[in-house]
């Protein structure tokens, strides 16, 4: 899974789908989910990022993360032909 | 080398908040890189804010409107050229195009050029003729009938869900949820803008337009996508984003390819909730957005002059995604003196 080639994200938080012209602002940790998954990181790699660097559990993160990426999905900013 | 100068008529100085072209265009021919202009204001009403811009508009007269018909126009017209020797008129309403499509010939006689659509096209894309367009070019249109009268709302209930567009011939689109609503949307549209009604299938969506320019032969010259980011109550853009997608380029690409266009033009479309395009409208002149085309690196204006005076015009290749408008309301001070003179005199 990854996230639309052409979608911007700016060290601020910033993305930008320039297809739909939607722009959307997501927090540091959103934004480093963002970057993963620019990079065609496994979601599973992702969790245990998280898992690492803050202070929470595998099944909050597992939830949080795959409302975040279905979110993603919604807003068209994760290539089509991509199952999650 | 020096660059000519070009005297353009432009109409449409209308720059309220259901802003006519006329404003953005002059704008455009400001920034010309291959001319410069004279800019001669062509207005129907005495408060069109365009007239009081000097800045912009060299000289301003007043032009009877279409419904005083085609002959009293031309009148004006020639007596304005014996004053300006007009190069260009560039028309920007859709309710003159008529007129101005007729006088092409005359208008070239007396060395006016313009660049528009042919009477045919000009026809053919009529909001009343939109589901014979869609077929013949093969693209998708919502689902719409031509009524005339108020009776026959009922049987139109019976053909369509709710909620439907109610919208006028050349302006004016209303969102009605029954058939009471409709019959005084029906009243409303019928009494400014004459008949038929266009009653239209509500494509749930996100709406994209599209402005460009066609060279008459099925070349594109220059095509902007943009997605409204905020509406006015009336439906107007008061913020928009240039946007890139393949697809919808493609589309228009394809419209003026198959339909041949001259002129300037709008696309209005819909994305559906299958991500597919439905063409709501074509509105066959530049639209008020225009600027954000110059904005992004197609000065549409510009070639359309070039067109018009039967130069080659190398097709834009691509323009700054991501780049925004952002409309702004302005009070302008002016002298009664200037009203008075422009009222009584018809010329500024």
């Amino acid at each position: 899974m990854k996230i639309k080639k052409n979608v911007a994200v700016s060290d601020s938080g910033f993305v930008f789908n320039p297809t739909t012209g939607e722009s959307f602002s997501v927090n540091p940790i959103g934004m480093k989910i963002v970057e993963m998954l620019k990079k065609e990181t496994p979601t599973q790699e992702i969790s245990n990022y998280i898992l690492e660097n803050y202070e929470t559990d595998a099944p909050t993160i597992d939830k949080d993360l795959y409302d975040f990426i279905e979110m993603l999905k919604q807003y068209s900013l994760i290539e089509e032909n991509e199952k999650a | 080398m020096k660059k000519p100068e070009y005297t353009i008529g432009v109409t449409a100085l209308n720059a309220i908040d259901n802003p006519g072209p006329g404003i953005p265009v002059i704008r455009a021919l400001r920034e010309a890189k291959s001319f410069d202009v004279r800019i001669i204001g062509l207005s129907y009403e005495s408060l069109e804010p365009g007239i009081y811009m000097h800045d912009l508009i060299d000289k301003v007269y007043q032009i009877p409107y279409p419904s005083a018909g085609t002959e009293l126009l031309f009148e004006r017209l020639e007596y304005i050229q014996q004053q300006e020797n007009m190069d260009v008129i560039i028309p920007n309403f859709d309710a003159e195009l008529y007129s101005f499509i007729k006088l092409e010939p005359k208008l070239k006689k007396l060395g006016i050029h313009t660049f528009l659509p042919t009477n045919e096209q000009f026809e053919e894309r009529l909001k009343v003729n939109l589901p014979e367009f869609g077929e013949k070019y093969g693209i998708p249109v919502p689902r719409s009938e031509a009524i005339y009268e108020v009776k026959q709302i009922p049987d139109i209930a019976k053909e369509f869900e709710w909620p439907v567009l109610v919208k006028g011939k050349y302006y004016d689109a209303k969102v009605v949820y029954n058939p009471e609503q409709a019959t005084i949307a029906f009243n409303n549209i019928a009494s400014k803008w004459g008949l038929p009604i266009i009653i239209q299938e509500f494509v749930h969506g996100t709406e994209f337009n599209v402005t460009g320019l066609g060279d008459g032969k099925g070349n594109t010259i220059a095509t902007v996508p943009m997605r409204k980011q905020y509406i006015t109550d009336i439906g107007k853009a008061w913020g928009g984003i240039a946007v890139s997608d393949d697809r919808l380029l493609q589309l228009t690409r394809d419209f003026i390819a198959k339909t041949k266009w001259r002129g300037g033009f709008e696309l209005e479309l819909m994305k559906n909730k299958d991500g597919e395009y439905v063409l709501l409208e074509i509105n066959p002149r530049i639209p008020a957005w225009i600027y954000l085309a110059v904005g992004v690196g197609q000065n549409i204006p510009e070639a359309l002059v070039n067109l018009a005076l039967g130069k080659k015009v190398k097709p834009f290749e691509k323009y700054s995604v991501g780049k925004m408008f952002i409309r702004y309301s302005w009070d302008m001070m002016v002298d009664l003196s200037e009203f008075e003179k422009i009222s009584t005199t018809g010329e500024l």
